[in-house]
């Protein structure tokens, strides 16, 4: 009987998707051994700021990617976080209980803000929602910049974090008393904040990734495929936004509550300003809407572009000094307008962005 | 109650808000003076305001676009005006009233001009590709306004520039002891003009006839054999040129001005394209100068809430009529 049946067809290689997971295992072991691998400070700050980004931007992609939703308020909600626990630290002193009751005093707070949104707008047109978004979002701007006794204005504030994050804590100790070094790496309290916010990053991100994959992520997929039918079938869709609206909102006021502990301090540059959403919708396009994984690869792009992308225009603009105009458009400065050009042919050409791309390679055969 | 509600209607039912707000505003301020001087400049801003929001609320109609990159025309308007004015220099702080008025013409026609022929390349270059889908829509709009920033500040450089006002025009006219800003006047009455122009094209003319049928049902229009592509380019070019025009004036309010200047206006813009209803011109004009009162009574009554009070006005309005004051297009 089994001699009848038609042979299966050969299996076929996805070779993107192989590509991409490959891609983001390397970056994941990157982050993990950064502190080893990477010892100087500066490349620290960049681990710790991709651990947190990608955070952030995959919360952003459940909404842009998964569910089909334009928000522009994203940073106020990463922003409501931060300066939560920036506020709590700076008036209890230095302590977890500073960081839990202001971060979650944060939390909170982003997580009421995104239900009354939600309830009030996401029952109109997607680009209605985008501009009541953008309407908060600059109100919570010009707020923060103006309630300075609370926020520090346009300075921001600086503030102290608990004594196991600072440089100077010991975490172990070898024979003399002096800080344990591992693979010459001092074990101090920088290692014990790294590894805070990759493994909160990572417990966080994984969550997502189980959203992704529950009947929940299904459901908002059909949404955004398409949404009458969606209702039609019974779901409510309403209130299906809401939820993928406020389950984003919370996770990215929990990444501010890590941006807020890494950096010692807060400002609207760091986590509130409308450059930080720009970065987040270059970062979810270019790694790819609606595959999370794009979120890490988008990540790790714009970063790495933001630093060599400039050094790059340096040479090019010293290379055509004598011409007019060109220098100017080679500014190290206006490296944003090349990326900006980037988007633009991106949306155009690749909708689907690098990881999505790759992987739609391998499932067409 | 019902009897209320009729009289109401009859008398104008929601364009009272902007009425009941001023009168409102009398009381809490109490100096008839001040509050001349606050309503002459919210009148002013509204209108200024009204100039940049009937575009981009028109082109929403039309063409079911939202063009985020709306503010980048707001930008390049008044950072023209501003070059336009400082080359023709003593043309405008001469003493001759006519040569002011040509200089000021010369600057906001400037404008005008450069905003329609970037809203010509914008409309064929960016956003044609994308008709019909609203995210890439969103996206490539917002990054072409990223990439329209950074050219004004490559171009302009990051300082504040002056922007030399016209001699006719800076001074005040006093009557009695209220004092009331020669610019905010001009402002008033070209916005109406503008306004009065649109109207009357809208309603009186064949095109208007066409766009308002293209806001209506764009197939429709399409199937009855009209070029419907050229309209929305026409309809995309006079959009920008009047959101230019309203940086210009802008420009000349402020006396100095930014790169900032478009993202700040564009809060006001869609507040008030939300508040009136999108795709309406009547919606607009409302809204703006419901925004233009509010933003100058509150600076007055509570500086710190100057903004805020746009936000929560808008959502008062969100929660009572979800599609706006006016809209001409049901969501």
């Amino acid at each position: 009987m089994t001699d009848d049946l038609p042979s299966a067809p050969p299996r076929s290689v996805p070779v993107g998707r192989l590509a991409v997971y490959a891609i983001v295992g390397l970056i994941g072991l990157a982050l993990t051994f950064a502190p080893f691998l990477f010892p100087d400070v500066r490349a620290q700050e960049v681990a710790a700021r991709i651990c947190i980004f990608v955070v952030l931007v995959a919360s952003y992609d459940l909404l842009i990617g998964y569910t089909g939703i334009v928000s522009f308020a994203h940073t106020m909600f990463f922003g409501l976080g931060a300066y939560g626990t920036a506020m709590a630290l700076k008036a209890m002193g230095p302590g977890f209980d500073a960081i839990l009751l202001g971060g979650g005093a944060g939390v909170l707070a982003a997580l009421v803000l995104a239900v009354l949104i939600g309830l009030l707008s996401l029952r109109v047109k997607a680009i209605f929602f985008a501009m009541v978004t953008l309407a908060a979002a600059s109100v919570m701007l010009v707020l923060a910049s103006q309630l300075s006794d609370l926020t520090g204005g346009e300075d921001g504030m600086t503030y102290e974090v608990p004594r196991l994050f600072s440089a100077a804590t010991k975490l172990l100790t070898d024979a003399d008393g002096k800080t344990l070094r591992l693979f010459g790496v001092a074990l101090n309290g920088k290692i014990a904040a790294y590894y805070f916010v990759f493994l909160s990053s990572l417990a966080l991100f994984v969550l997502m990734l189980r959203i992704v994959g529950s009947p929940l992520g299904t459901v908002l997929m059909a949404i955004r495929e398409n949404e009458m039918r969606a209702e039609a079938i019974g779901y409510r869709v309403v209130a299906y936004r809401t939820a993928i609206f406020c389950i984003a909102a919370v996770i990215a006021a929990l990444a501010g509550v890590l941006r807020a502990v890494w950096l010692k301090y807060v400002g609207p540059d760091v986590a509130l300003s409308f450059a930080i959403m720009i970065d987040i919708l270059l970062m979810v396009v270019i790694g790819g809407m609606g595959t999370m994984v794009g979120a890490v690869i988008g990540v790790v792009v714009m970063s790495l572009a933001q630093f060599y992308l400039k050094d790059l225009m340096e040479v090019g603009a010293a290379a055509t000094a004598d011409l007019p105009l060109l220098p100017d458009l080679l500014n190290p400065d206006r490296w944003l307008l090349w990326l900006g050009v980037l988007f633009i042919l991106l949306v155009y050409f690749f909708p689907a962005g690098v990881a999505g791309t790759l992987m739609g390679k391998g499932a067409r055969k | 109650m019902n009897a209320i509600s009729t009289t109401i209607s009859r008398l104008g039912g929601v364009t009272l808000l902007p009425v009941a707000l001023a009168a409102l505003a009398f009381v809490l301020i109490g100096q008839p003076s001040s509050w001349v001087t606050l309503t002459v400049a919210g009148l002013a801003m509204g209108m200024m305001i009204f100039l940049m929001a009937s575009g981009l609320s028109l082109i929403f109609g039309l063409m079911d676009v939202l063009n985020f990159g709306h503010s980048a025309f707001v930008s390049f308007g008044a950072f023209v005006a501003a070059s336009v004015l400082a080359a023709l220099g003593s043309w405008v702080t001469g003493g001759s009233a006519a040569l002011n008025a040509l200089a000021l013409l010369a600057a906001i026609g400037a404008a005008t001009a450069f905003g329609a022929v970037g809203g010509w390349f914008f409309e064929r270059v960016i956003v044609k590709p994308v008709y019909r889908d609203h995210l890439r829509q969103i996206l490539i709009t917002m990054g072409a306004l990223i990439v329209a920033e950074q050219l004004i500040l490559a171009v302009w450089g990051g300082a504040p520039v002056a922007v030399p006002r016209p001699a006719f025009l800076a001074g005040s006219i006093v009557i009695g002891d209220v004092a009331v800003e020669t610019y905010r006047i001009f402002a008033f009455a070209l916005g109406l003009g503008v306004y009065l122009v649109m109207h009357y094209a809208l309603n009186r003319t064949r095109i208007g006839l066409l766009i308002r049928a293209g806001v209506e049902n764009r197939e429709m229009v399409e199937a009855l054999g009209f070029r419907i592509d050229r309209l929305f380019v026409a309809v995309f070019m006079a959009g920008s040129a009047l959101a230019a025009m309203g940086g210009a004036m802008w420009a000349g309010y402020q006396g100095l001005i930014t790169p900032a200047i478009g993202p700040e206006m564009m809060i006001l813009v869609f507040i008030v394209v939300i508040i009136g209803g999108l795709g309406s011109i009547e919606g607009s004009l409302l809204g703006a100068i419901l925004v233009g009162l509010l933003a100058n009574y509150v600076a007055f009554l509570a500086p710190k809430l100057s903004l805020a009070s746009n936000m929560l006005l808008m959502m008062a309005i969100l929660l009572w009529r979800p599609y706006g004051l006016k809209p001409a297009i049901k969501g």
